[in-house]
């Protein structure tokens, strides 16, 4: 939902950011309000996923210009952990393999690191499994699941549910969903997308990074984006999207170059 | 002119010798006594112009035995610990199937309603008995001592000095639903002292057995223990043995765990090693019939100055033979440890199927693991693989943690822990499993 006068929730102006001495963001604008999906699309390289990691404070990223507040807050000053537990969430692309730790485990610390920021009490054990079980529904997830090593020997599609399910106990105020529709068959992203639109509410928000309008069938977006060459170039309504599916990126390049000669 | 060349025993091993005495307790029968009275000389002669290991002995190549060399040991004393000492070592699945021996001798011994065809014994009370000497079922002649190997020199040390020996006999398809604890306690005394504990496990056919062998140290002090176990596992016999060493850090521990399988027996070793100042384990394995079945588990956790030390040899020697080995070491500060796995495959183990893998976790710029692999396979078709891995944290699942709200060191420790519980959830005692797992979190917390 476009909410026009909502309280603004993450706020990028003039982003820029480097990697190993390499520029990969150039001057990055983002406005993003409670309620609202923000869909950043993008060719190969454009910025989109370091875009995505730099907003959860990845080490290997470098912040060499802009500002980026959250709910008010500098967020790059914040280690990944106190983005994590102040609501942000970054549904990784490629979610890790931890054998050895049981996913219920790691849910559980990771729930209580949040409450225990929030000044709430710790679930213990038994509490902490009937909360989950009751999330598991959000994507349909077999409980068999939560005694396994996380996301040890997990399919490509139940690894990415397995993020949503995290997503789902976190409650962030901001998800960031890097890519979550790739590598997805049609029942995987039916299930995933269910979860994440069961999870958008008015309060909080959302940006889905994806290469295809695909995902844009099952989330319907606010916002589209078109990033190209470490920034934000255009932003249209959610038929952009299909645009960019018929005509590519290209005609979006050659508009913001003929836009900026204007200007010049 | 005659040839007077003749090497005395080396000067270290003499004097570990001049300390060796026959057990003296007054229980022993007159033959028993003949009898091990035999088996010291055995030892004692197998030592006989030995040197003392250095490391440019190819294995002992990486660790260095000058620190044990420089050491003057005095014998331990026969003591006891308290009924509430005791108490406090005992797992709750094992607090009536144990074996506590102090110092090499036995302290005491609680079982319970034992299956027909178990004997939990010691040297002391068997010869009283006279029964594994003279009940011809029983021969324990044929086993003590007489693993492959025998002859190594820290083994053959024990045989020339044993005060006492934990006996764990399975009679022919004997269950064994409870596991048997073998705790091993040093108490050291004011200047260094030294003690040899001793082990004989027999699984006969079609038996099963699960086993705990447990070292550690009780007060503080200087101490060497100079361990040999042996098991002898009769055809499709079953053993599940778990080996922990967490003496202090101010031991010396040189352990052999010595296995011969016979047909279709299965055997698992589920080994965790994190005490000492200087460990060396040597784990092997003689698959002398066709269809048997090794699994070995091993974990090293160290930090500080500990050096540790793991050399197994699985030996296949006839057809359809398997292993599955993983060997994971955990190093920190400025430790080193050390992993050398041979395989052996002859021509006659033909379908052979060998898997290895070793993997470290280095947590300082100062650790250091020396890994290797060696396989030397004559069969011409047999499947067998080999892997090691040195690594340390990986900061993208660092990173992963991070992004859900759990502070770095937090996030390390999991990560630490959940690369060693891959060998401790293998451990079947609950009890000791979840001590194991709480004592790994500790150790990697600072």
């Amino acid at each position: 939902m476009i909410n026009a006068t909502g309280e603004v929730v993450l706020l990028v102006q003039n982003l820029t950011a480097e990697v190993d001495g390499t520029p990969i963001l150039k001057g990055l604008n983002l406005e993003v309000k409670a309620g609202e999906i923000h869909a950043i699309m993008g060719p190969n390289g454009s910025g989109k996923s370091t875009f995505s990691k730099v907003l959860a404070g990845h080490p290997d990223y470098t912040i060499t210009g802009g500002a980026v507040i959250f709910q008010g807050q500098n967020l790059l000053e914040m280690e990944p952990q106190e983005r994590a537990r102040s609501g942000i969430f970054l549904a990784f692309q490629y979610p890790l393999e931890i054998p050895g730790v049981s996913n219920i485990d790691f849910l559980r610390v990771a729930y209580n690191s949040k409450r225990k920021h929030a000044g709430l009490e710790e679930l213990d054990a038994f509490d902490f499994d009937d909360l989950v079980r009751q999330k598991l529904d959000v994507v349909k997830m077999n409980p068999d699941f939560l005694s396994r090593g996380v996301n040890e020997g997990f399919s490509g599609g139940e690894k990415k549910r397995n993020e949503i399910l995290q997503m789902a106990l976190l409650e962030p105020k901001l998800a960031i969903l890097d890519e979550t529709d790739s590598g997805l068959d049609i029942d995987a992203l039916k299930i995933v997308s269910g979860g994440v639109n069961q999870l958008a509410t008015a309060k909080n928000a959302t940006i889905l990074i994806t290469h295809y309008q695909r995902l844009l069938d099952y989330i319907e977006p606010d916002f589209v984006h078109v990033m190209e060459g470490g920034r934000i170039i255009t932003t249209g309504p959610k038929e952009l999207a299909l645009e960019l599916e018929s005509r590519g990126y290209l005609w979006v390049r050659e508009e913001e170059e003929e836009r900026v000669k204007v200007q010049g | 002119m005659k040839n007077m060349i003749s090497m005395a025993t080396d000067r270290t091993f003499a004097q570990f010798l001049k300390q060796c005495s026959m057990p003296n307790d007054g229980t022993l029968l007159p033959e028993a006594m003949d009898y091990l009275q035999a088996l010291h000389d055995r030892g004692s002669a197998q030592l006989h112009e030995q040197s003392f290991p250095t490391t440019r002995d190819e294995e002992w190549r990486f660790t260095d035995l000058k620190p044990l060399q420089d050491t003057t040991f005095a014998p331990s004393a026969k003591l006891k610990l308290s009924a509430a000492e005791i108490r406090a070592l005992m797992l709750p699945e094992t607090h009536e199937s144990f074996m506590v021996f102090v110092n090499g001798q036995l302290d005491c011994a609680e079982i319970s309603n034992p299956p027909a065809g178990l004997l939990l014994s010691n040297l002391g009370l068997t010869f009283v008995s006279g029964m594994l000497l003279n009940a011809p079922e029983l021969p324990i002649h044929n086993y003590l001592a007489k693993q492959l190997g025998a002859d190594e020199r820290f083994t053959a040390l024990n045989t020339a000095g044993f005060k006492d020996v934990a006996i764990v006999w399975v009679g022919e398809n004997t269950i064994v639903d409870m596991p048997i604890h073998l705790l091993f306690v040093a108490i050291p005394g004011q200047t260094p002292t030294w003690s040899q504990p001793r082990c004989l496990i027999v699984a006969e056919a079609g038996s099963q057995l699960t086993v705990i062998e447990d070292y550690i140290t009780v007060g503080d002090g200087v101490h060497f223990t100079n361990a040999v176990t042996e098991i002898w596992m009769a055809e499709n016999a079953e053993v599940n043995h778990t080996r922990v060493q967490q003496e202090s850090q101010m031991a010396f521990h040189i352990g052999k765990t010595a296995v011969s399988q016979a047909r279709n027996s299965r055997y698992t070793c589920n080994t965790v090693s994190t005490g000492a100042k200087l460990s060396r384990h040597n784990l092997e394995i003689h698959q002398a019939e066709e269809q048997t079945e090794t699994t070995l588990n091993g974990l090293t956790l160290i930090g500080d100055e500990q050096l540790a030390d793991t050399h197994s040899t699985i030996a296949f020697t006839k057809a359809h033979g398997s292993s599955r080995q993983l060997h994971k070491c955990i190093v920190d500060d400025r430790a080193r440890a050390v992993f050398n796995g041979k395989v052996l495959v002859p021509k006659a183990a033909q379908l052979t199927d060998a898997g290895q893998l070793s993997r470290t976790l280095l947590l300082s710029s100062k650790a250091r693991v020396d890994t290797k692999p060696q396989l030397e396979i004559v069969a011409d078709n047999v499947k067998c693989s080999h892997g090691a891995t040195v690594s340390q944290l990986d900061a993208e699942e660092v990173f992963y943690l991070q992004s859900r709200g759990l502070d770095q060191t937090t996030a390390q420790k999991l990560l630490t822990y959940a690369f060693a519980a891959e060998v401790i959830n293998q451990i079947p005692v609950v009890s000791l499993r979840d001590r194991l797992a709480q004592q790994v979190r500790m150790q990697t917390q600072d």
